[in-house]
């Protein structure tokens, strides 16, 4: 165990947060409770359940394009399945994931703090987020069909279609507002609950992270509420704002759609690459390389992520002049990412690498999410897009970044913060299996649709001609080994919190905060409101020890000969 | 003699995939060289490095210098893409839902494309309904078709052979059947199909905007697949005998 840096200020008496007498017992405790841990593991359990059921869907869908023409289900089917497994893929588990899971549980500790800022406002946006979510599912049983459109509802369609359009809108309009007050939670939390000696350098990358996510959420989300609640208007009274045949515009819904939902592909992958900042400092021993650029680089990525909207719309016949302009300023948004994996990877120099199942995890990530950022160059280029745009070669990029990058990130995470959470440990070995798995799945089935992309196969189609049959088959197979090698994490993590053996405080050796309280922490996290005298990844103290150690070691060993 | 099209699409895309190869070896060999290297067995005891201000630099120089290159040699076959040639014979394309119609200066109708070799045509792309994106894979491009709204892009023939044209953008039900075909054609035998009647080959079709439901979906769709062979029976009852090539794909 390469623990013991930080002495444990705590009772051994003192229950944690799980066995601590509440006002509310049983299911009441958790559904009543503000407490930001269990919040926090309350969105995790409601997650769980609607990635599963997303991941289902696209299953099936991948099954579906085994064969051309009919496989398994019909066309009306398939577009419903690719809307649904979008939309709850993106609003309830991607755009929310790592902030209200991890942020939750994680974030005030890390800043010495008991609670968030507003604990019963952060039971609300759980209530809004379950609403949200139940609604989308809803949709699926009543009226005339559940919506076709695609996660991007995109107008005139979205006005036209008959299914249930309405109702999913209103579901990612609710999750919004859940969002929305995510962030400005986690935003007053990070101004005002930082414990005395917590400057602003000295807080953990993933707080930056979420502090630069946050503010997106607080500022783009709008946007995004009142073009959805337009849509609604729209198709329940014709008032003319996007449908052309009554005088609106089409290419305005597409506006404020990416006005929002690209800085949201950022609300996806910040706060993943804040856990990536916090996992590979931790089994290297050493501070994390360029701790500065990487905290202005999540900033810069939200600010000028902003600006790029346009690169969605490269065929949509808006100005060739802004054309260009979007396309510089996505070449020119790509940097910030490219430089904290160049930070990351550093990192690892003449470090002390121990290959845990998290840090497995955080290197296959850092091969997955180059590929997929590495392959939007050619989107962000303006004649290429024009041949790549709306074929595979776009699913494929995307499921690299988000699922490649936010996806096996969220799975990093609930490897290297379980302990904390549960006070248990999972099997390691079949972790590393189930890592390995994943990341072999997980190329074979998204690789070829860049191959797919490149010759010309367009996405969102039911039916294809026969000579891209053989990259599908070699997908749909790739989607057999992923989900295995996911249920495979996933029944480890579930027998590790029932049965896994007792973990330590630190079992990882990490520095940053929540190391240092009991796993699981007590109710209030801290007895004493901790103060910090150094950064985040002050791992002197330990270099020392282990230098010592190894000294004795090669003295036992010269003796010895 | 312009650049083509097809050319600069390609070597843009292959220039900024081999720089992203490259980058991406680099980024995994040295990560997999130090895992392996620096080691918890090889080396115990970690060193205390926080950063170093040259290599930040140098390694947020390069790149931008790297993207910035990227930018500019797609930008310039940007360029050339829009500037449509001012011979450039126009084809007036409507998309609604689900077929393409195809118009020709002398208002002859089609529903399979028909072009003459080595000639510029630009098209105009229109939509009846909803989006719809005119998508000539084998060309290298595509362009959205918005209702009410013009948008346009151009190609030239520069083979003789059988393509298609397909539908990028979702539009509903059939969507993934919004095939046509794409001939080009010796010019002789082109201006003898474009000036025999019937002038207007498309079926009058009475619903032009379909309305989209769950009910009447599945009754309209073919079951079997639509596959490249059908795209060659359909064009040779309207083309004139010409030596067709094998269904496009790319190379």
């Amino acid at each position: 165990m390469a623990n013991g840096t930080i002495a444990v200020p705590h009772k051994a008496a003192e229950p944690d947060f799980y066995h601590v007498r509440t006002k509310h017992t049983g299911i009441w405790a958790w559904l009543l409770t503000t407490d930001h841990k269990r919040i926090g593991l309350m969105y995790l359990s409601a997650m769980t359940f609607f990635f599963l059921s997303a991941m289902t869907l696209g299953v099936l869908m991948r099954l579906e394009m085994l064969t051309p023409g009919e496989t398994i289900m019909s066309a009306q089917t398939y577009n419903s399945f690719f809307t649904l497994h979008g939309v709850i893929m993106i609003f309830l588990f991607i755009i929310p994931g790592v902030p209200a899971v991890f942020g939750n549980f994680i974030l005030p500790i890390q800043l010495g703090a008991k609670d968030v800022q507003f604990p019963k406002l952060n039971l609300l946006s759980w209530y809004l987020y379950m609403i949200g979510g139940i609604l989308a599912l809803f949709s699926l049983f009543i009226g005339t069909g559940i919506a076709d459109t695609g996660w991007t509802f995109y107008a005139p369609y979205s006005i036209r279609t008959t299914t249930n359009v309405s109702i999913s809108v209103f579901a990612a309009f609710i999750l919004g507002f859940s969002s929305i007050l995510t962030g400005l939670n986690f935003l007053t939390t990070i101004h005002r609950l930082r414990c005395p000696g917590m400057t602003w350098f000295r807080m953990p990358l993933f707080v930056w992270s979420i502090y630069a996510t946050s503010w997106i959420q607080v500022l783009a989300t709008p946007v995004i509420g009142i073009t959805l609640l337009l849509v609604i208007l729209e198709r329940a009274f014709g008032i003319g704002v996007f449908d052309p045949t009554l005088g609106g515009d089409p290419l305005l819904f597409q506006h404020l759609f990416w006005i929002y939902s690209h800085p949201a592909v950022y609300i996806m992958i910040l706060p993943a690459m804040g856990v990536v900042s916090e996992i590979i400092p931790t089994f290297s021993k050493k501070p994390i390389f360029g701790y500065v650029p990487i905290a202005i680089s999540s900033l810069g990525i939200a600010l000028v992520g902003y600006l790029v909207w346009g690169h969605h719309m490269f065929s949509s016949g808006i100005s060739d002049t802004s054309r260009v302009i979007f396309s510089l300023l996505t070449f020119i948004v790509a940097l910030p990412s490219g430089i904290k994996v160049f930070n990351w990877v550093a990192t690892l120099y003449k470090g002390s690498i121990e290959v845990t199942a998290p840090m497995l995890f955080t290197l296959l990530f850092i091969f997955i999410f180059s590929i997929g950022g590495l392959t939007g160059l050619t989107l962000g280029a303006l004649n290429t897009d024009l041949h790549l745009t709306d074929t595979y070669y776009v699913v494929a990029h995307f499921h690299y970044v988000m699922f490649g990058g936010m996806g096996l990130i969220f799975f990093a995470s609930m490897h290297y913060w379980f302990p904390k959470m549960y006070g248990k440990m999972y099997n390691e070995k079949v972790a590393k299996v189930s890592a390995y798995w994943i990341a072999v799945g997980f190329n074979t089935l998204y690789f070829p649709m860049f191959i797919m992309g490149y010759l010309g196969m367009p996405r969102r189609y039911y039916d294809y001609l026969p000579e891209y049959q053989i990259w599908h088959v070699i997908s749909t197979v790739g989607s057999w080994i992923l989900v295995s090698g996911i249920l495979i994490m996933v029944f480890n993590l579930v027998k590790g919190i029932r049965s896994g053996k007792p973990t330590t405080a630190n079992p990882w050796g990490g520095t940053t905060l929540e190391w240092t309280v009991p796993s699981p922490p007590p109710l209030e996290n801290f007895d004493v409101i901790p103060t910090v005298t150094t950064g985040p990844y002050d791992h002197t103290q330990m270099q020392k020890q282990l230098r010592e150690q190894y000294k004795q070691q090669q003295k036992a060993e010269e003796e010895k000969n | 003699m312009r650049p083509s099209i097809i050319n600069e699409v390609d070597l843009t895309f292959w220039i900024i995939n081999g720089i992203s190869i490259l980058l991406l070896l680099l980024i995994t060999v040295a990560m997999l060289y130090f895992v392996f290297k620096y080691s918890k067995k090889r080396n115990p005891v970690p060193e205390n490095i926080e950063g170093n201000t040259t290599i930040e630099v140098i390694w947020t120089v390069v790149p931008i210098i790297l993207v910035l290159y990227m930018f500019y040699i797609s930008w310039g076959g940007f360029i050339n893409m829009r500037d449509v040639p001012k011979d450039a014979m126009v084809v007036k394309v409507t998309g609604q839902m689900w077929k393409w119609t195809f118009e020709y200066d002398n208002q002859k109708k089609s529903d399979t494309l028909n072009l003459p070799h080595n000639k510029n045509v630009k098209f105009e792309i229109f939509s009846q309904d909803v989006l719809h994106s005119f998508y000539l894979p084998h060309f290298r491009v595509k362009e959205d078709a918005v209702p009410g709204a013009q948008n346009y892009f151009w190609i030239r023939t520069a083979e003789l052979g059988t393509f298609y044209a397909a539908c990028a953008e979702y539009c509903g039900l059939n969507h993934s059947f919004m095939y046509a075909p794409v001939n080009v054609i010796p010019e002789d035998q082109y201006e003898i199909w474009k000036n025999s009647v019937p002038a207007d080959t498309t079926k009058k079709d009475s619903a032009t905007v379909t309305p989209v439901t769950s009910a009447d979906t599945t009754a309209g769709i073919k079951s079997d697949s639509l596959n490249s062979g059908a795209i060659k029976d359909s064009l040779k009852n309207e083309t004139p005998a010409s030596d067709i090539k094998k269904t496009d794909t790319l190379k």
